[in-house]
C-alpha cells in the first residue's frame, strides 16, 4: 500500500472546487457564480487541447520571446560570498514583466469563449500593460481599474496602457490601491457579465483563477528547472521570489514542489517595518479569513475589516494572497519572509550597480532577501530568484527617493 | 415556525406584499440606526435588513460603499450589528430581522459565536453576499442550530440547476437580485423579474423577495405583482447620505419614504 504521507502534491491540490486544504474556493455574488463555471469549463477544455496549447507557445515563443534565460550573477555572488546566484530572466519579457505570461493564455481563453471585452485590475501597472498588450493584439475593447494612489506613482504604465488602445479608470474608493482596484473590476464583471471575460493579474480570485494563473505562471518554473540543471548539473538548493499576489512566486514554485530538497522562499514587503503595521504581508503578519472570492491569509482587524497596506512596491501593496501559498505556509513546504522598502531599494541599487540589470521594486525585494540568504550558504550551492520584472516603470519612484524629479 | 416564516404567512393570509427596507448599520451615525427601524416598521415595513459594514463591499454600487464607510469612520462592526439588534428588540418582538453583508466579518467573530450572540438578542435570518452554497456547508449546520435562517441571492444569471441546488438550503426567503449589477445600478425589468419568479416558484415554497433594482413607489408597486417582498435599499441609503449631516431629521424622513412605498404597494395589492 501507497504511503499516504507520499500523496503527490500535484493530485492532491486544488480539489474539484478548487480548494487548497482550508484555503481557495469560491466565495462571490451569485451574479458571478455562473461565470466562473464557465470559465472553469472553458479552461479544463483547452488546458489539454492540443490546437490552444500549440498557439500559446506560439505566442510565449515570438510574442512574449520565451524561453527568458537563467543568468549566473557573478558579481554578486562574488560580494555576497556565499552561494552562487541564478536570476530568472522574467524582466527581459515583452512588457517587461511575467505578467504577460497569463495575459496570454486568458485573452486566448477569452476569445475561444467569444467575449468581446476585456477587463483587468492592476496595481504596479505591469498586469495592466500586459492586458492592454494582448487586447490590442486580439483587437478586444479593454478597460484596467487602478486605484487612484496607483494611476499616481506608475504614471508611466498608465500612459502605456493609453497608447495601447486601453481605459484606465482610476480607482477612489477605500485605500485607492490594488484591492480596490480588484473591488472595481469585480464590480464591473457582474454588470457586464454576458460578453466581459475577467482577466485576473495573480493568483487570487475565485476558483478557477489561483489554479489558472499558476498553471499559466508554471512555464516560469518548467523552465528555470531544466535551465538550470543544465547549468549546474543538479537542482538548486533554494528558490526565492518577491510575493504580491504570488503569480511570480507560485510560477517559480510550482514545477519544485515535489523536489522536497528545494528550499523556497516567498518574500512580502515589510514595507516601513512589520511592526509598524505598516507593510503589506499578510503571510508573515495576517489571518486567515475571505476576501476577493477565496479564503486566504488576509491583513485585517479583529472585526474582519481588512486593512490599509503599505509598501514601496505598488505591485506588493495588496492585503491579500494567493490561496495555495496559504497552503504551503501551513503545510511548512515554503517559507514566507519579509523584506522592508529600505532594504529593496537598497538591493535595487546593488543589483543595478553590480550586474548592470536594473530590477523592478517588486523584485527587488527577492533580491535583498537574496542578499541576507546568499551569505549564509556555501559556494557549491545554488540560489535561483525570479527576476519578476524590470525597473523601467520604477524611475520616477526611485528618483523621488533620492530627491529628484524628472 | 421562525419570525420570517411567521411573518410572510400572516401577511399573505392580509393579502399584502412584505416591504423590506434596506439600510446599512451605523450610517451615517451608530445612534440612529435603532431610531430609524423603529420609525420604518411605524410607517409599514414589515421586515428590516441591516447592513453589516465592510471595508470592501464588492456586490455594492457606490451608494452603499459610501455608506459603509461613513459607519466604518464611526468604527461599526458585526458586534455592534448584533448590539443594534439586542437594543431594537427591547421594543419590538416582531418584526424579523435580517442581517445582510460580507463572509469576512462573520468569519472574524467565527460562525458559532455570531450565531449564538445573534441567537440571543433576537436576529432572525443572515444573507451572505459572497458565501453561496457551495461554500456553506458548515455555516448552514450552525445557523441552523440557533435558528438563523440562511437567505441566499438568485441572479438572472442562475441556471435552472443552480436554483434548485440553492432552494435545498434556503431558508426563511429566496432574495431574487433582480439585475445584472451591483446594488443601486439600473433599473429592473419587471417582465424578466416575473419570468424567474414562475421558474422559483416551481422549486420552491419559500416566499420571493425582489430587491436591487427599486427606486421608488412605481417600481415597488409592479414589483408587488409578482413577489412576496419588495427589498428598497440604495434608494433610502442616498437620501441617508444626503442628510449625512443632519441625522435627527432621518426616523421621520425615512419613514416617509417607507411610507411612500407602503402606499403604492398596498394601492397594487387592493387591486388585486
Ligand atoms: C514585476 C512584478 N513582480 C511582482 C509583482 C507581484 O505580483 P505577483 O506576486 O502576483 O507576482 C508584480 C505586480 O504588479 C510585478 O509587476
Amino acid at each position: 500500500m501507497a504511503n499516504t504521507m507520499e500523496t503527490n502534491y500535484y493530485d492532491t491540490y486544488p480539489d474539484d472546487n478548487g480548494h487548497f486544504g482550508q484555503y481557495g474556493g469560491r466565495f462571490v455574488g451569485e451574479t458571478l457564480m455562473g461565470a466562473i463555471y464557465e470559465l472553469e469549463q472553458a479552461y479544463e477544455k483547452y488546458k489539454t487541447d492540443p490546437e490552444f496549447q500549440a498557439e500559446m507557445d506560439k505566442d510565449l515563443a515570438d510574442f512574449v520571446g520565451r524561453p527568458s534565460p537563467i543568468y549566473l550573477a557573478e558579481n554578486l555572488t562574488k560580494n555576497l560570498g556565499g552561494a552562487q546566484i541564478y536570476l530568472k530572466r522574467e524582466d527581459l519579457n515583452h512588457t517587461g514583466a511575467h505578467k504577460v505570461n497569463n495575459t496570454i493564455g486568458q485573452a486566448l481563453l477569452a476569445k475561444r469563449m467569444g467575449k468581446t471585452r476585456i477587463i483587468a485590475e492592476t496595481g504596479a501597472g505591469q498586469h495592466g500593460v500586459a492586458t492592454a498588450t494582448v487586447a490590442a493584439r486580439l483587437g478586444m475593447e479593454c478597460v484596467v481599474y487602478m486605484g487612484a494612489a496607483d494611476v499616481q506613482r506608475q504614471a508611466q504604465n498608465v500612459y502605456r496602457m493609453k497608447l495601447l488602445g486601453a481605459e484606465v479608470i482610476p480607482v477612489e474608493s477605500g485605500s485607492r490601491t490594488l484591492k480596490d482596484a480588484l473591488n472595481e473590476a469585480l464590480r464591473d464583471w457582474v454588470t457586464n457579465v454576458d460578453n466581459t471575460f475577467y482577466i485576473i493579474g495573480t493568483v487570487a480570485g475565485p476558483h478557477p483563477y489561483p489554479a489558472m494563473v499558476r498553471d499559466f505562471q508554471s512555464i516560469i518554473g518548467r523552465e528555470a528547472r531544466s535551465q538550470i540543471i543544465n547549468a549546474t548539473g543538479k537542482l538548486p538548493d533554494a528558490l526565492i521570489a518577491c510575493i504580491g499576489g504570488g503569480s511570480n512566486a507560485i510560477g517559480l514554485f510550482h514545477p519544485f514542489i515535489e523536489d522536497k530538497e528545494v528550499v523556497m522562499y516567498g518574500v512580502e514587503g515589510a514595507g516601513h517595518g512589520i511592526e509598524t503595521g505598516q507593510h503589506s504581508a499578510p503571510l508573515s503578519a495576517g489571518t486567515p479569513g475571505v476576501l476577493h472570492g477565496n479564503r486566504t491569509y488576509l491583513m485585517q482587524d479583529e472585526n474582519g475589516q481588512i486593512i490599509e497596506t503599505h509598501s514601496i512596491s505598488a505591485g506588493l501593496d495588496y492585503p491579500g494572497v494567493g490561496p495555495e501559498h496559504a497552503l504551503l505556509k501551513d503545510i511548512g513546504r515554503a517559507n514566507y519572509v519579509s523584506v522592508t522598502d529600505d532594504e529593496a531599494l537598497e538591493a535595487f541599487h546593488t543589483l543595478t550597480r553590480s550586474e548592470g540589470i536594473i530590477p523592478a521594486l517588486e523584485s527587488s525585494h527577492a533580491i535583498a532577501y537574496a542578499c541576507k540568504l546568499a551569505p549564509t550558504m556555501s559556494p557549491e550551492q545554488v540560489l535561483l530568484i525570479n527576476l519578476s520584472g524590470r525597473g523601467d516603470k520604477d524611475m520616477h519612484t526611485v528618483a523621488a527617493m533620492a530627491g529628484l524629479t524628472f | 415556525m421562525s419570525r420570517i416564516s411567521h411573518c410572510f404567512e400572516k401577511l399573505k393570509t392580509d393579502g399584502q406584499t412584505a416591504l423590506i427596507p434596506y439600510i446599512t448599520a451605523g450610517d451615517p451615525e451608530p445612534w440612529v440606526t435603532v431610531p430609524i427601524l423603529h420609525a420604518m416598521v411605524d410607517a409599514g415595513a414589515n421586515l428590516l435588513e441591516l447592513g453589516i459594514p465592510f471595508s470592501d463591499p464588492m456586490s455594492d454600487g457606490p451608494v452603499i460603499q459610501k455608506a459603509c464607510e461613513r459607519a466604518l469612520k464611526n468604527d461599526v462592526s458585526l458586534k455592534h450589528v448584533l448590539d443594534m439588534v439586542r437594543q431594537f428588540r427591547e421594543k419590538d418582538k416582531i418584526t424579523p430581522i435580517v442581517l445582510m453583508g460580507y463572509a469576512n466579518p462573520l468569519e472574524a467573530m467565527g460562525y458559532e459565536a455570531f450565531a449564538k450572540r445573534a441567537e440571543e438578542v433576537g436576529v432572525d435570518g443572515i444573507l451572505t453576499v459572497d458565501m453561496p452554497p457551495e461554500e456553506s456547508e458548515q455555516f448552514l449546520t450552525i445557523m441552523d442550530s440557533h435558528n438563523i435562517d440562511t437567505i441566499f441571492l438568485v441572479a438572472p444569471t442562475t441556471s435552472l440547476e443552480r436554483m434548485d441546488k440553492i432552494a435545498k438550503v434556503a431558508k426563511g426567503f429566496i432574495y431574487y437580485v433582480s439585475i445584472k449589477g451591483v446594488t443601486g445600478s439600473a433599473s429592473l425589468d419587471i417582465s424578466e423579474v416575473s419570468e424567474k419568479m414562475a421558474e422559483l416558484r416551481q422549486r420552491t415554497s419559500l416566499p420571493l423577495g425582489v430587491g436591487f433594482g427599486i427606486r421608488d413607489g412605481k417600481s415597488a408597486a409592479a414589483v408587488s405583482d409578482v413577489a412576496d417582498g419588495v427589498v428598497v435599499g440604495s434608494t433610502l441609503v442616498r437620501w441617508i447620505a444626503e442628510h449625512a449631516n443632519n441625522p435627527e431629521i432621518l426616523p421621520e424622513a425615512l419613514a416617509g419614504l417607507v411610507a411612500e412605498m407602503r402606499h403604492a404597494i398596498n394601492a397594487r395589492d387592493m387591486a388585486k
